[in-house]
């Protein structure tokens, strides 16, 4: 935890990683960087000329404000990183398939539906949703279950804000997130054998908590669709398949919701799978983990039980054996 | 084959075979080792280990198939010991990064998670086959012998590719393709023995 007054920097402030490399090389950055700027002005223009409807709202730059929720003392991965390694099976199964792929998700108009136990059911535009509540400057550690982590500066609000305005009944005690499913758009769903469309779920304290995100943003921008555009969850305290992409519902429901990949493999991924180094995956230690971006003698580090959040979330694992509920 | 084609070819399968290392040696110094480079490292060496494995295996069958192709044999020892080459460059991103030369984790690793003990078998069944490689090994054993251990391959292969499967997340089919051409590899030699059967009889 930080301690004393933390940084009133936005995300959208701090120097990228990238960028930051190419410091050295002043001149040259800055003649990229202008000659970007311009292209990616005159691009939009053009496309909202020629579909204004429709401008993709990726790399939109979003107004956010200061969180003290936000973890510090931690080095970000780069901008590059975080959209060209992902997990994103509906576009390919390699890391870098979504980044190629996922251009064909139609972000606009976008709805997420609220559904099951609530007092009457809901639907939310993607600018209903990113209007609701201030948004939120948000750094998270990203623990990947296959052993790899990243630092990833997010931009949203906590969940709860968004479950407020939905009025659950007392009998929802989880919420299922349902990820957009197209199998024209997503072609590359068949590459392997799970059963779309993907399924999320936490219990409902787990979704109440205020570090569980609404996302919509990464690095002071919209977020690119190969991380979830427009809108996902970010659970940070969990293994990163936790928090599901694209999500076009919100379901309460009464008892715990299949999950995608605890419905493939239950002995490998648990329902809760909360970042824990005492519990192995079955394949893989867990006690460590790569950070992603550095050179490979410099990548290992220890993984943090809760990935370091143990002080706003152990609270509600009390009592629970953690090697039975992985 | 001329000797000068030979020298050639067998240059160019140098280069062919050295290639994934030089990739690996120059991202090192250059850092272009991708996004995560311990991942990259572990993928490149595992994936030169079965490549080079299956093309060891291919040698016999594609050179039955005609005379003409006899010297394809004199490739099969340097694809061999490259593939051997591969598989313990992978073990040992094993050992120095994934276990960082923890020995009693390595242990506990291998005695639980069966994707390491299968890829730990592959890596030990290929061991007799580089220490044979040598023509002094051939005659010293006998070409019976040697011929005879030299089958491990078979397990070795079928291990690795094991070792693939069960490395993957369930329902993931990317070592399918690779398994498809070592099915019909190990299968090409009951199919062979049994041609050449029938054209013995068709002689007598």
């Amino acid at each position: 935890m930080h301690i004393g007054k933390p940084p009133d920097i936005p995300s959208s402030e701090i120097t990228p990683q990238s960028a930051y490399r190419q410091f050295m090389n002043r001149r040259r950055f800055l003649r990229n960087a202008l000659a970007t700027g311009a292209v990616a002005l005159a691009a939009d223009r053009v496309a909202q000329v020629i579909e204004p409807g429709r401008v993709a709202l990726a790399g939109t730059k979003l107004q956010t404000v200061y969180s003290p929720l936000t973890t510090t003392g931690e080095q970000l991965t780069s901008y590059e990183d975080i959209t060209h390694y992902n997990n994103f099976y509906e576009f390919g199964v390699e890391k870098d398939d979504p980044a190629k792929n996922a251009g064909a998700l139609p972000t606009r108009p976008w709805t997420v539906k609220v559904e099951g136990k609530v007092a009457k059911p809901l639907a939310f535009s993607i600018d209903d949703l990113l209007k609701l509540r201030p948004l939120e400057d948000r750094v998270y550690r990203m623990r990947c279950v296959e052993a790899w982590s990243m630092v990833i500066p997010w931009v949203g609000y906590s969940f709860s804000e968004l479950v407020k305005q939905c009025n659950p009944l007392p009998s929802a005690k989880y919420v299922q997130f349902l990820s957009y499913y197209d199998r024209h758009v997503e072609k590359w769903s068949d590459e392997s054998t799970i059963y779309w469309p993907y399924s999320e779920g936490l219990r409902m304290d787990e979704a109440m908590n205020p570090l569980t995100l609404l996302t919509f943003g990464l690095y002071g921008e919209t977020l690119p669709n190969q991380d979830g555009a427009p809108v996902r969850i970010v659970v940070p305290w969990k293994y990163g398949f936790k928090s599901a992409k694209s999500i076009v519902t919100i379901r309460f429901v009464e008892k715990q919701p299949p999950t995608t990949w605890n419905d493939m493999a239950p002995n490998e991924y648990g329902f809760y799978s909360n970042v824990n180094p005492n519990v192995d995956h079955p394949r893989w230690s867990q006690k460590r983990e790569r950070r992603v971006g550095l050179p490979f003698y410099e990548q290992w580090r220890a993984t943090l039980m809760f990935n370091g959040y143990g002080d706003q979330v152990a609270s509600m694992y009390q009592g629970m054996n953690l090697h039975r509920y992985y | 084959m001329k000797h000068s084609h030979l020298i050639a070819l067998k240059t160019a399968a140098w280069i062919a075979c050295l290639y994934p290392f030089a990739y690996l040696v120059w991202g090192a110094f250059t850092n272009h080792l991708g996004i995560d480079q311990t991942a990259t490292i572990a993928f490149t060496t595992g994936l030169a280990t079965l490549r080079l494995l299956l093309i060891t295996l291919a040698i016999s069958p594609l050179r039955r198939l005609s005379p003409r192709l006899a010297w394809l044999i004199q490739f099969r020892r340097l694809f061999g010991l490259f593939a051997f080459f591969y598989g313990t460059l992978h073990l040992l991103t094993y050992v120095g990064l994934y276990a960082n030369f923890d020995v009693h984790g390595m242990i506990v690793d291998i005695e639980k998670r069966r994707f390491i003990t299968m890829g730990m078998a592959a890596w030990l069944l290929m061991v007799p086959l580089a220490a044979t490689s040598t023509s002094w090994s051939i005659r010293k054993l006998g070409g019976r012998n040697w011929n005879r251990l030299h089958m491990l391959i078979y397990a070795a292969a079928v291990c690795g590719m094991i070792h693939y499967w069960w490395q993957v997340k369930t329902g993931v089919l990317t070592p399918l393709h690779m398994t498809i051409v070592l099915a019909a590899l190990l299968l090409a030699r009951p199919v062979m023995a049994w041609l050449k059967r029938r054209k013995e009889r068709t002689v007598a």
